[in-house]
């Protein structure tokens, strides 16, 4: 083939692909009638494609129930998942292709803080409102007043985590071992290390990994070797499973404590009887009896035949939270569905109980530790913020501190 | 002195991972002058291939996809597993690089990033993004060596990355198509007249460098025991510099730059400087090429106008 | 005062004024998702920047350099620090207004100027070891110094480590990056005019015979390191300053594989090939897009056409789209046959 055939060639299809397929006729914007058009900005492909596509199942089975039921204002919701490759250049550019040229009415997304940053003040600059699923980083919603999460931030769950070992588990002496790549994982850690030692505790060991790292041995060793009656390991359950197995390989038979990264039903397949003891801070419980609960793991099960982790329930619920935002709203111009979305108040999801603070934060999240006891997930205890206390356990396992045997 | 041991070991495990790839690299770059960059991916194909293999054959042999560990059931597999990345080999070979013989030699490493790109997108289609659960093939054991703890999976790998070194060196040095296969990397043009049959020892050297990879797949889903598609990235990565460090193109150098990055870097993640981690294989690399820059056993060539 | 410097700096006066007006242009048009075009028209800018300065270390002069991202980390960093922590601070205490905003313009060149040298400082640094380091090895090494100053910024927590850098303020847009894109490529027409450029041809010709005819090679190709990583900070400054946001992981290894791709895929030592190129792999991956949307799949397949039509153009045309010709050479020889 000849190269000046070939130039044209590409270039008359890809310009055809891009500016030659319209966008479709759609009521975004401030419509009063067609389909409402939601972006869902989400990593499909590259490092963290497991989260994203996760989410955006949560989000199509909550999609799916609300247009079942009529849609909203009567009228049915398209999403339009836009691919961020895990990159943050692309996250800015997705974002820029849903807003300008597919009209979106608001914006679910990103998982990734990095991704949530990058994207966050362009939805900002448009009055686009966007609600993050699973951002942590307390950065994401201060980049204006546009942006929205619905999962907890990391201070608020890594002291958390940090009162429940020290003041109700009593224990002293905890190391860290941390992912050195994730922002999430590193503000966790941290957040964690300077409440535990206000309380009285000691780092003993503070690690670091690479996510997407397979041997942690030498970090165990290090760890081993300081006698800690407790491991915090704030990264994401891909790594967790392998990091409990070389753990315990090493012969450390403390327990590993985590965050909600950890929530997957690979996270027990990978690690099985090595994650024995260890527990979890989480949004909610797969097997909690509520109705709403059962009733969404039911049906997720139904349609994809495994269980969702926490980025699939966090997505359903971004997904339906916003719907109920948007039912709400007098129109869905983005100012007026913003503050619509602003008052949101005892929204019942599955993770919890939401009602947005002044800083677009959800306040008093409800948060639960799981523990991993002859492979399944038992609830170890309930922290609810907003029954007064800054921790309430409600159903605290008589087990506390079995585990720790090194304790000295 | 416990913990120093204990370093060593968990080092010598790893870099005899590092080992298996970088033997791949090696021998590809050591004939063709090409970074194969896709030969990591082979690798991580192996591992998949280890996984469904495993599965197919706990379904043939005890009529239920729950897989039992047991020695034949972990030699079947390895075998599968070696066979479909000896195919793939091939036809990489075939596909991408043989029509780029004549090319720029760029062109060849382009493609093999194209390649790569392939396999790691690809394989998130196929496979799904999300990591796997490598079933146990074989039954762990905890061994105590001198307040150390062993694995018996470690003792495993090392003797099965042993065996294929062994055999690598045995058909490199000790036989017929290793002779074929030094003259075609001494000199292409020179071999092909004398008689050898160029193109055929370079796609059997493909085959055979992507089978090590499969075996490195395998003993990797065995002891690490979580595998998916983006594994090969980082690893192939460190493997390559580990090929690098011990003179690209010299089977041994590659053993050896293996284990160097991998006990080092166990080092390194056991001190302070564990955030520092991934940059210590490269901070090593820059150090001894200052000073070897053909590698630790790399033959420095004069270069002729 | 030498005349074709004077021509020049006259030349890129005119363009400033051409790109003021363009971007006013881009921003009134009244097509709909513009401000998604215009988007990818700023992101093609910056790709042509790292394609054309990688150009000069890897086509003109012949030296593998992989470890371009991490050069554009440097210049990324360096001019973010400096806008976000000093020139922004300072800016807020000025009154607004067409002071402040030219004082913003201003301090905006100096931060990436000042990006751009610090990434030459880096890239002189990296071109030493290349003293004694030849073909892949140098690559190999140029790609491990990337990776070291990905870890470096990783650890540095001023800067934001793994958190990133958030806020960085948004100073680039259209007319700064066109405006780099047309110094690069003016700039890397001239070297390659020049005694410099032919020098940098003999290296990569044959380092030896270049030696022997008096040209001191060592100097050359740190000098080829030291430009081309110029224009890559000044690439990484765009970015962050586009952005408003830098994450180590945007200069991962395979952000240097990008920037080869297009050069290889240009043609190595055509400066119109990798502008081209730039072009073409940027729009074909947003065209892309429109694939999954346009067959209604769940997956998106964008990343394994892409690398599908990658190996596919290297097997059609392995000396790259323009070969190491220029773009008017093809216009050229067939108006020649013409006649």
């Amino acid at each position: 083939m000849k190269i000046d055939r070939i130039i044209p060639a590409v270039i008359a299809a890809s310009s055809i692909l891009l500016f030659g397929c319209p966008p479709k006729e759609s009521g975004g914007g401030g419509a009063a009638s067609g389909e409402i058009v939601i972006g869902h900005l989400a990593s499909m492909t590259g490092g963290q494609a497991t989260f994203g596509q996760q989410t955006d199942q949560g989000i199509r089975l909550a999609l799916e129930e609300i247009n079942a039921a009529g849609g909203v204002k009567g009228r049915m919701i398209r999403i339009i998942t836009e691919d961020t490759q895990s990159k943050q250049e692309e996250a800015a550019t997705a974002v820029s292709k849903l807003i300008s040229r597919d009209n979106v009415t608001a914006i679910l997304g990103e998982i990734a803080s990095s991704n949530s940053l990058a994207a966050g003040p362009i939805a900002q600059q448009n009055k686009i409102p966007m609600v993050s699923p699973g951002s942590t980083n307390p950065a994401v919603t201060e980049k204006g007043d546009y942006i929205f999460r619905i999962c907890f931030i990391d201070p608020y769950q890594g002291e958390a985590l940090a009162k429940y070992v020290a003041n109700d588990m009593k224990l002293t002496r905890a190391a860290i071992l941390r992912d050195v790549k994730s922002d999430y994982s590193m503000g966790l850690a941290d957040f964690f290390k300077n409440t535990f030692t206000q309380l009285g505790g000691t780092i003993v060991a503070d690690s670091s990994y690479a996510g997407g790292d397979s041997d942690f041995k030498s970090q165990l060793t290090t760890i081993k070797s300081q006698k800690p009656e407790l491991i915090f390991v704030p990264g994401y359950y891909t790594e967790i499973g392998q990091i409990a197995v070389q753990a315990r390989d090493l012969g450390i038979t403390v327990p590993l404590v985590g965050g909600d990264g950890w929530e997957s039903p690979k996270l027990i397949e990978i690690g099985g009887k090595a994650l024995e003891g260890c527990f979890y801070s989480n949004h909610y419980h797969v097997d909690d009896p509520s109705p709403a609960v059962h009733q969404f793991v039911a049906s997720y099960e139904k349609k994809y035949g495994a269980k969702p982790d926490a980025m699939a329930a966090l997505g359903y619920d971004s997904m339906k939270f916003l719907a109920a935002a948007m039912e709400r709203a007098a129109n869905l111009e983005g100012p007026t569905l913003r503050d619509e979305i602003a008052k949101t108040a005892d929204f019942q999801g599955v993770t919890g109980t939401i009602t947005l603070g002044p800083d677009r934060n959800p306040l008093n999240k409800k948060l639960v530790v799981l523990e991993i006891k002859d492979g399944n997930l038992v609830l170890r205890a309930t922290v609810d913020p907003a029954a007064g206390a800054a921790l309430a356990v409600t159903e605290s396992a008589p087990a506390t501190g079995t585990e720790t045997t090194t304790a000295k | 002195m416990d913990s120093f041991l204990q370093n060593l070991i968990n080092g010598i495990g790893i870099g005899s991972i590092y080992a298996l790839i970088a033997l791949g690299y090696t021998m590809v770059y050591g004939i063709l002058k090409l970074i194969n960059f896709a030969h990591s991916d082979v690798f991580m194909v192996g591992a998949f291939m280890g996984y469904y293999g495993a599965r197919i054959f706990s379904k043939l042999m005890y009529g239920s996809s729950v897989v039992e560990p047991g020695w034949t059931l972990f030699l079947l597999v390895l075998a599968f597993s070696v066979a479909c990345c000896g195919v793939l080999g091939y036809l990489n070979e075939r596909i991408a690089y043989r029509p780029l013989r004549n090319a720029p030699r760029i062109a060849s490493l382009i493609t093999a990033i194209g390649l790569s790109f392939l396999f790691e997108y690809g394989g998130q289609m196929v496979f799904g993004p999300d990591p796997k659960f490598f079933p146990q093939l074989l039954e762990k054991k905890q061994i105590e060596f001198f307040g150390t703890s062993i694995t018996s999976h470690l003792v495993i790998v090392l003797v099965v990355a042993l065996v294929f070194m062994g055999i690598l060196q045995y058909i490199v040095y000790g036989t017929k198509f290793g002779r074929a296969m030094r003259a075609v990397s001494h000199n292409y043009e020179t071999a092909s007249l004398m008689g050898i049959p160029t193109d055929r020892v370079i796609s059997i050297t493909f085959v055979i460098g992507s089978m090590l990879a499969a075996v490195g797949g395998v003993l990797y889903g065995l002891s690490y025991s979580k595998i998916d598609p983006l594994m090969g990235i980082m690893l192939g990565l460190k493997a390559f510099v580990a090929a690098v460090l011990g003179g690209i193109g010299n089977v041994p150098g590659a053993v050896i730059g293996g284990l160097v990055i991998g006990i080092v870097e166990s080092f390194a993640g056991a001190s302070a400087l564990s955030t520092y981690k991934d940059a210590i294989a490269f901070v090593i690399l820059i150090l001894i090429l200052l000073f070897r820059p053909s590698g630790i056993f790399g033959k420095h060539q004069a270069e002729k106008v | 005062m030498r005349n074709w410097l004077v021509r020049d700096v006259l030349g890129i006066t005119v363009i400033s004024a051409i790109l003021i007006g363009l971007s006013y242009l881009l921003g009134w048009l009244p097509i709909p998702g513009m401000a998604y075009y215009n988007r990818v028209i700023v992101t093609i800018g910056i790709n042509i920047i790292l394609a054309v300065s990688l150009n000069i270390i890897n086509g003109h002069a012949g030296q593998f350099s992989m470890g371009h991202a991490g050069f554009m980390a440097v210049g990324a960093y360096t001019s973010a620090y400096l806008t976000y922590f000093h020139f922004q601070p300072f800016l807020a205490t000025m009154k607004e207004g067409p002071a402040q905003f030219a004082m913003q313009q201003v301090l905006f060149l100096a931060a990436l100027l000042a990006g751009g040298g610090i990434a030459a400082l880096a890239g002189w640094l990296v071109g030493l070891p290349s003293l004694r380091l030849r073909g892949d090895y140098l690559a190999i090494v140029t790609l491990g110094f990337g990776e070291i100053i990905r870890v470096l910024i990783l650890n540095i927590d001023k800067i934001g480590g793994a958190r990133g850098l958030a806020g960085v303020p948004a100073f680039a847009n259209f007319f700064w990056v066109y405006l780099f894109v047309c110094i690069v490529v003016i700039v890397s027409w001239r070297l390659i005019r020049s005694q410099v450029g032919r020098a940098f041809l003999a290296v990569r010709e044959d380092e030896i015979a270049a030696e022997a005819m008096g040209v001191n090679t060592t100097h050359y190709k740190v000098q080829a390191f030291v430009i081309g990583s110029f224009f890559a900070g000044i690439a990484g400054g765009l970015l962050g300053h586009y952005l408003v946001y830098l994450n180590p992981g945007m200069f991962q290894f395979t952000k240097s594989f990008e920037a080869i791709v297009m050069v290889v895929l240009g043609g190595m030592g055509s400066i119109s090939g990798a502008v081209l190129a730039a072009v073409i792999l940027s729009v074909a991956l947003e065209a892309l897009r429109f694939v999954k949307e346009a067959f209604g799949l769940t997956a998106d397949p964008r990343m394994v056409i892409y690398a599908i039509v990658l190996i596919l153009l290297m097997r059609l045309r392995p000396q790259g789209v323009l070969g190491n010709r220029e773009i008017g050479s093809f216009f050229r020889r067939r108006n020649g046959r013409s006649e």
